[in-house]
């Protein structure tokens, strides 16, 4: 696509208005003859496997063709959106699940997956049922679950804790019992890509539910006035910039973008002793850090109980699984290109052993042999357990709320860590565009 | 029927010129003017870029107007506008000034000095945040410590950083439009100054200064009216951060628009955004006389 589009774009600039006017008429992955359009997040290590699993696809139905197209994650998000509105969006559709899915399955946009699912009971039943909970919407399912399970884990540098000679925290208090430690000796306590938002976004959905346990949020997607008012809620924002009056984070973690991994380095390169981040940090870690995962270097834990607090420790938030919905928009051709490829190409052996490979641990049940056979047996053992053990896997707060909603909430948290509101302005501004 | 008018012989000839100005016509009217009659009749829709468009009266005008985020998304816009005009338009004097001489090596010059204007913004962008970064950047790897702030996490920092960026990109260009307004500049003029014993100081701001007045007007306009689309380098840089510091109306209104899906406060915003535009324009073609078209080659 990217390169079909470039050449229209260049002939455009070249040819009379009417002409280019026509072609533009007629561009766009909808109408693209008989295969199918997938579109998907690039960044390896996850790309690779994602494009391996279309190519695997394409080579055993040489009758039925996917064609994919990478996105870089931030531009997708508005990519996609975009194109979905437009009435260009691709056949297969990459996404979050959520409150996303809920907006475009209001619209008509995505197919209703469910009696697909009915008729496929052997698709269904060999994936983490959890992971069908983001997929729902209304009691229907609009998407296939696929991917991986990805818990947002609490990870630290063991090289520069035996450096400082401390243990890893067991409780908030620890936790900012060691910020004091770490900032004498010149090292960040904590790394953080903070001009992504959705990053600082994650320290709140653990405190939240540390301090009030995961009713209080589940109050904020259920639309309940004043939500964000709650005291657990103003407890665990007043938290949030305890640590960051503390000089818990890195200096300059404002400016610092996750997309380019910037975060994962100050780990890696013990410029930051600790990193809250979701489980594909993993396999970042092992394939730009050198050997700081393979000597050992690298610990991860999940996030410590807070004192006093309601929550259960063994509750998690994250990614239960990432999602392909099918466009209503297709072509019926397209459409049974995409349920192929559901039922057939989607988390077959091949792509299971990648995903294991590179230090994630995949949606698909009974992988517990492959997953204890990896090189990265312990992690992947670790993030399996945190994902079938826990009570409550919440899904991260961006992706479970509406965009509106979404939007406005990344961008208080943006001031929040920036000291500029405080968290009774905070609660007032979302509670404003709650159940919106 | 047959023509009344004065005119007969040169009719045929003069009635084709019109035409010949309809392909421009057709591509202002396609890409200007039904766009912005869309974004005008979609401000007062609600509308999340996907479903359903509801007509829906002035409920995004209200909720853009009594958004506080409003003024201050203004202001950050004409703060940009009124430091980085006043930036560049010395520096671009100076520097046309000096490039319009006739020494070989400031032709060479000019052309090197013309680079950052044929680079994206984006690619600036990507490549200035690379450089700021204050734990992998310029400063950490020169081992300065002046260098290695917080560049685009402080508000007036990162205030500055755009500023900076925006006049690093643009200098250029109108340093190349004051070079040419020196060139025009009658060579007589510096000759009947030197015989009357003027300096070179006394004749830059006795004689290049006063006839490059409508140079200024013109490179203002570019100035002020071009930034207030400043978007592109904006988002990549700091995405109007930290906060919303750097968060100016072109800015503001994609956010509304594709990030948060409200489509018709953002459209309110595209309003907004062109009627200052349009205000400014005017302003400085006021502000330029009523001669401002007028030659100003001696003896034209």
């Amino acid at each position: 696509m990217a390169l079909s589009r470039r050449t229209l774009l260049g002939l455009a600039a070249g040819v009379p208005v009417s002409a280019a006017l026509a072609a533009c008429g007629s561009s766009g992955p909808g109408d693209s003859g008989g295969g199918a359009t997938y579109w998907y997040l690039n960044g390896q290590p996850q790309e690779g496997v994602r494009a391996g699993a279309v190519d695997a696809f394409n080579k055993a139905h040489p009758k039925e063709q996917i064609k994919d197209t990478t996105f870089q994650n931030d531009a997708y998000k508005t990519k996609i959106k975009t194109s979905i509105g437009a009435g260009k969006a691709p056949t297969i559709i990459w996404g979050w699940g959520g409150g996303t899915l809920r907006t475009y399955a209001k619209a008509g946009q995505v197919e209703d997956l469910t009696s697909w699912f009915d008729e496929h009971p052997e698709v269904k039943k060999r994936l983490l049922q959890s992971s069908f909970a983001a997929a729902t919407v209304d009691g229907k399912i609009y998407a296939m679950p696929g991917e991986t399970v990805q818990p947002i884990i609490l990870y630290y540098n063991k090289k520069v804790f035996a450096q400082v000679g401390v243990k890893p925290p067991e409780s908030w208090g620890d936790i900012m019992a060691l910020v004091p430690k770490f900032n004498a000796k010149g090292i960040a306590p904590f790394s953080l890509g903070g001009q992504s938002r959705w990053t600082n976004m994650m320290w709140l959905e653990f405190l939240f539910d540390r301090i009030g346990g995961p009713e209080v949020f589940q109050a904020i997607i259920d639309g309940e006035k004043n939500a964000w008012s709650n005291p657990d809620s103003i407890a665990a924002l007043t938290k949030v910039q305890e640590l960051v009056e503390a000089g818990g984070f890195i200096k300059g973690f404002s400016s610092i973008t996750a997309d380019s991994n910037a975060d994962q380095a100050l780990l890696y390169t013990g410029r930051a002793a600790m990193m809250l981040h979701g489980a594909w940090s993993y396999g970042i870690q092992q394939e730009r850090g050198g050997d700081f995962v393979s000597s050992g270097d690298l610990g991860y834990m999940t996030f410590p109980p807070v004192e006093g607090g309601k929550g259960d420790p063994s509750d998690t938030v994250g990614n239960p699984a990432q999602y392909l919905s099918i466009s209503s928009k297709a072509s019926a051709e397209q459409k049974k290109v995409a349920k192929d490829f559901f039922a057939t190409g989607v988390l077959q052996d091949e792509e299971v052993e990648k995903w294991i490979g590179n230090g994630s641990v995949p949606i698909r049940l009974g992988t517990e042999k492959l997953l204890a056979a990896s090189k990265s047996a312990d992690f992947l053992q670790f993030t399996y357990d945190i994902a079938t053990k826990a009570k409550v896997f919440a899904q991260s707060w961006d992706q479970a709320l509406s965009p509106t909603a979404a939007e406005t909430l990344l961008d208080n948290i943006v001031k929040l860590f920036q000291l500029s509101v405080t968290p009774k302005e905070f609660a007032r501004n979302l509670n404003a565009v709650t159940g919106t | 029927m047959t023509s009344l008018t004065g005119h007969p012989p040169r009719r045929g000839p003069r009635s084709i010129l019109p035409w010949l100005a309809a392909p421009a016509l057709v591509v202002f009217v396609g890409f200007a003017v039904i766009p912005l009659v869309g974004v005008f009749a979609l401000s007062f829709a609600t509308w999340d870029g996907i479903g359903d468009i509801h007509p829906s009266g002035l409920t995004s005008w209200r909720a853009v107007l009594t958004d506080p985020g409003l003024p201050h998304a203004l202001g950050v816009t004409f703060m940009v506008m009124a430091v980085s005009w006043a930036v560049q338009t010395p520096l671009s004097i100076l520097l046309g000034t000096f490039l319009a001489g006739s020494q070989r090596y400031r032709a060479v010059l000019g052309v090197v000095y013309f680079i950052p204007l044929m680079l994206s913004s984006a690619a600036i962008a990507i490549a200035y945040k690379a450089l700021l970064d204050p734990n992998f950047g310029l400063g950490a790897g020169l081992k300065i410590r002046a260098l290695s702030q917080d560049w685009l996490g402080r508000p007036g920092l990162a205030f500055g950083v755009v500023v900076f960026v925006v006049s690093w990109q643009f200098i250029p260009f109108h340093s190349l439009i004051y070079q040419g307004g020196v060139q025009q500049i009658p060579k007589s003029l510096y000759e009947a100054a030197e015989l009357d014993g003027a300096g070179r100081i006394r004749q830059f701001f006795s004689i290049t200064l006063p006839q490059l007045k409508y140079t200024i007007i013109t490179s203002s306009t570019l100035m002020v009216v071009g930034s207030l689309t400043f978007f592109d380098l904006i988002y990549v840089l700091t995405e109007g951060g930290p906060g919303d510091a750097t968060r100016v109306l072109a800015l503001d209104m994609y956010k509304r628009g594709f990030q948060a899906s409200l489509m018709g406060p953002a459209s309110a915003i595209a309003v907004i955004l062109v009627l200052v535009g349009l205000a400014l324009a005017l302003l400085l073609r006021r502000l330029g006389g009523r001669d401002a078209g007028a030659s100003q080659l001696e003896g034209a």
